[in-house]
């Protein structure tokens, strides 16, 4: 079974097939994360760009670490010090980048969809690092590997996901791999956040409260409250929405004892969860991170054709 | 020069016409219909035979980008454009640059299309200055020089008291008010529809309500003031039901609705297809079908395209970033008469939506073949098959959905004011 994507935009794209193999492949990768010399030859000689419209840091080192893990030669480009600011547009610095015979193109954008507008102007691969609200696939992968390394499974398991579910591009990517996993995903968060039709996105519960969301839940997956939508329409301010939408040791017994406690990342502390979980004994925070690398070694692998691990 | 179009099936609702017979143009005019009628020497014949002769078709909200936005269209691309689809008047909205505010822009206009345009062109004036929704324009001068209504189109007037008094002084002057009924704040920064297809592909929604409070308040408007409305582009189920109340309540209210509204939902916009693109945005199945309900029942009065040119390079780029609109005039006849097919809208009544009722709201003088009428006349060939092709198209922009899709029905000869007129030349 090889994998045939070209492209890694959207977990909505792929099989569960895709995922289980992504996932095995992450598994092995970990390996050489483990070894004193860091390093394996696999993508030596390909070119890698790290293409960052939006600021980040977790995931843009992370792609870079994975890139160069694997010997890739990697190039980070963020709007800043690029021609963005000079007015060029996003298919003219891509292809102006594909000019320079690059192999795999990773972007993070602001606008959903931007993935598959670039990946028809250039035929090099494109992994999306994050879309807009669109989806994350990187960190649902990631999301979905540390759910599994503690569960040994996905299936049957009941992941509550609580937040701003509207602009959230994680949220979106775990609906979308978890359900063909055979997780059941139950949201919660101020219905001025919850989007219309998400129940019909994947095997999806809208919870009318938090407790009923993490009722029971082996995962209890909070999202960022992004600091710049207090005050504004969607919310009071951070006080309120922590009173209702945060997670502390209070609430988080309602989930099972063995739960796990999951965040993207970067966290407000105290705001969408208080330091007593974030640096607690269920929390599986920094394992997301270190699951980061390996399933983007996964990832930059099998679109390079890769189809089992040196 | 006299025309003789033979044996070709009438349709003119304003006398109740469905007849297979001739038609005799003298002078520009409609001189006789009646079987049989002689080709006498110098009378050129047209044979129509397996064709609709109906008045010609007016397309009442399009957008000709001339003066100022030519690189999109001009008067003579945009007029081509309207004749190849069938249309011998089109209606241009006033979002030029500079904006058809003063009499110096609707002059222009008037005076291009004289020289060097294909078909009737009716501008559209501001209902404000500079349409930034803040002073009444000189809907007066306006009218004078010959602008058919007024409109803010795709600049929703937002002060409630503009609008109230906008209404009160364009019905005092008798010209009519065409507004675009979007309330802009839940708008917003909204891309598409607001539904299960903006939630799946992470794209802000536009709520239809956003229409719907629109539609409202300028209905209730109408209603205060007794003065005449017409909505643009209705979309949703909500408008329609609005409308439909309004009128019967005696609320003199009419409205235009686009083929795309009836015929694409927003899972076009799948793939950010930028071609899916508009404002107002497509809606879902339950709109459309309100939409096609409207049209039968007759709330909604009118199609009209929002024929909305934009540059390949205002469309082919990220989603968000993508222009609004699309190219509507050469696709509206065959996506309209699906509806006749579709057993949706008898043939008179289709007839009705695209020339009577738009001549009649904006009393253009044509939309009719009695006796004595300019002769405006489109012929109708219902089983011309073709395919929607780019590079076919005769506007200078191919921002359309419909590319590749294959059409049935079109117009065979389009005649505006007696002469046959030939797009391609």
């Amino acid at each position: 079974m090889s994998f045939r994507h070209k492209h890694i935009i959207a977990l909505r794209d792929l099989s569960k097939d895709d995922i289980e193999q992504l996932l095995n492949t992450a598994e092995s990768m970990r390996e050489i994360n483990n070894r004193e010399i860091k390093k394996v030859p696999t993508l030596r000689g390909k070119t890698i760009i790290n293409l960052f419209y939006e600021s980040s840091t977790r995931t843009r080192t992370s792609f870079e670490i994975a890139g160069k893990r694997l010997s890739a030669d990697t190039v980070n480009i963020a709007p800043s010090n690029s021609s963005a600011t000079k007015g060029e547009t996003l298919a003219d610095t891509a292809l102006n980048l594909l000019a320079m015979k690059p192999d795999i193109i990773v972007m993070r954008h602001a606008v959903s969809g931007s993935h598959y507008f670039l990946a028809e102007k250039v035929n090099c691969s494109i992994i999306n690092a994050g879309d807009g609200a669109h989806e994350h696939p990187s960190q649902g992968l990631l999301d979905m590997l540390t759910i599994k390394d503690k569960f040994g499974r996905l299936d049957g398991l009941k992941v509550a996901i609580v937040g701003d579910i509207t602009h959230s591009r994680v949220a979106r990517s775990n609906i979308q791999g978890l359900t063909k996993l055979g997780s059941s995903i139950f949201l919660a968060g101020p219905p001025t956040m919850i989007p219309p039709g998400v129940e019909r996105l994947g095997n999806v519960t809208v919870c009318a409260t938090m407790k009923e969301a993490i009722q029971d839940a082996d995962v209890v997956m909070m999202l960022r409250i992004q600091q710049e939508r207090q005050g504004k329409t969607l919310m009071p301010n951070a006080r309120e929405y922590s009173r209702y939408f945060g997670l502390n040791p209070q609430n988080l017994q309602y989930a099972r004892p063995d739960a796990m406690v999951m965040h993207p990342g970067p966290i407000n502390r105290g705001v969408e969860m208080s330091s007593y979980v974030v640096d607690g004994s269920q929390s599986h925070i920094l394992k997301q991170v270190e699951n980061g690398v390996a399933v983007r070694m996964a990832m930059l692998y099998h679109v390079c054709g890769g189809t089992a691990v040196e | 020069m006299n025309l003789l179009i033979k044996n070709g099936r009438i349709i003119d609702p304003t006398q109740k016409l469905d007849q297979t017979c001739d038609l005799l143009i003298e002078k520009g005019k409609i001189k006789e219909i009646g079987k049989n009628l002689v080709t006498t020497a110098g009378v050129k014949s047209i044979d129509a035979s397996g064709c609709y002769v109906t008045p010609g078709l007016i397309d009442m909200h399009v957008h000709l980008r001339d003066p100022g936005l030519e690189y999109k269209e001009d008067i003579v691309s945009g007029t081509k454009s309207a004749v190849a689809g069938g249309f011998t008047s089109v209606c241009c909205m006033p979002n030029t640059k500079p904006a058809i505010d003063n009499k110096a822009v609707a002059s222009y206009i008037i005076n291009k299309t004289k020289a060097e345009g294909f078909c009737n062109v009716f501008p559209v004036g501001a209902i404000t200055q500079g349409s930034k929704g803040e002073s009444l324009a000189e809907m007066g001068e306006l009218k004078e020089s010959g602008c058919v209504a007024v409109s803010d189109d795709g600049h929703p007037v937002k002060s409630s008291e503009l609008m109230r008094r906008a209404l009160q002084y364009a019905a005092g002057i008798g010209i009519p008010l065409i507004t675009h009924a979007e309330d802009l704040d839940l708008v917003g920064a909204g891309m598409m529809n607001e539904g299960f297809t903006s939630t799946e592909l992470g794209l802000k929604g536009i709520p239809r309500v956003a229409e719907d409070i629109a539609t409202s308040r300028d209905v209730l408007l109408a209603e205060y003031t007794g003065a005449p409305i017409h909505i643009a582009h209705v979309s949703t189920l909500g408008s329609v039901q609005i409308i439909r109340e309004a009128k019967a309540r005696g609320v003199k209210v009419t409205c235009e609705t686009a083929p795309h509204y009836f015929t694409l939902t927003d899972d076009a916009v799948r793939g950010y297809n930028t071609n899916a693109k508009m404002n107002p945005p497509l809606r879902e199945a339950a709109d459309v079908a309100a939409i096609k309900a409207g049209l039968q029942d007759g709330t909604i009065d009118c199609i009209a395209t929002d024929h909305a040119p934009h540059h390949l390079d205002e469309k082919d780029v990220e989603f968000d970033a993508a222009m609004n609109g699309i190219v509507g005039l050469e696709t509206s006849l065959p996506l309209s008469l699906k509806l006749v097919s579709d057993g949706v809208l008898t043939l008179a009544q289709l007839v009705e939506k695209m020339s009577c009722n738009p001549s009649k709201i904006l009393s253009l003088g044509r939309g009719t073949l009695v006796v004595g009428a300019i002769a405006d006349i489109t012929v109708i060939d219902p089983a011309m098959e073709w395919v929607v092709d780019a590079d076919k198209l005769a506007s200078k922009s191919k921002n359309s959905p419909f590319i590749g899709w294959k059409m049935l029905g079109g117009a065979r000869c389009v005649i505006v004011a007696g002469k046959v007129v030939d797009s391609r030349s």
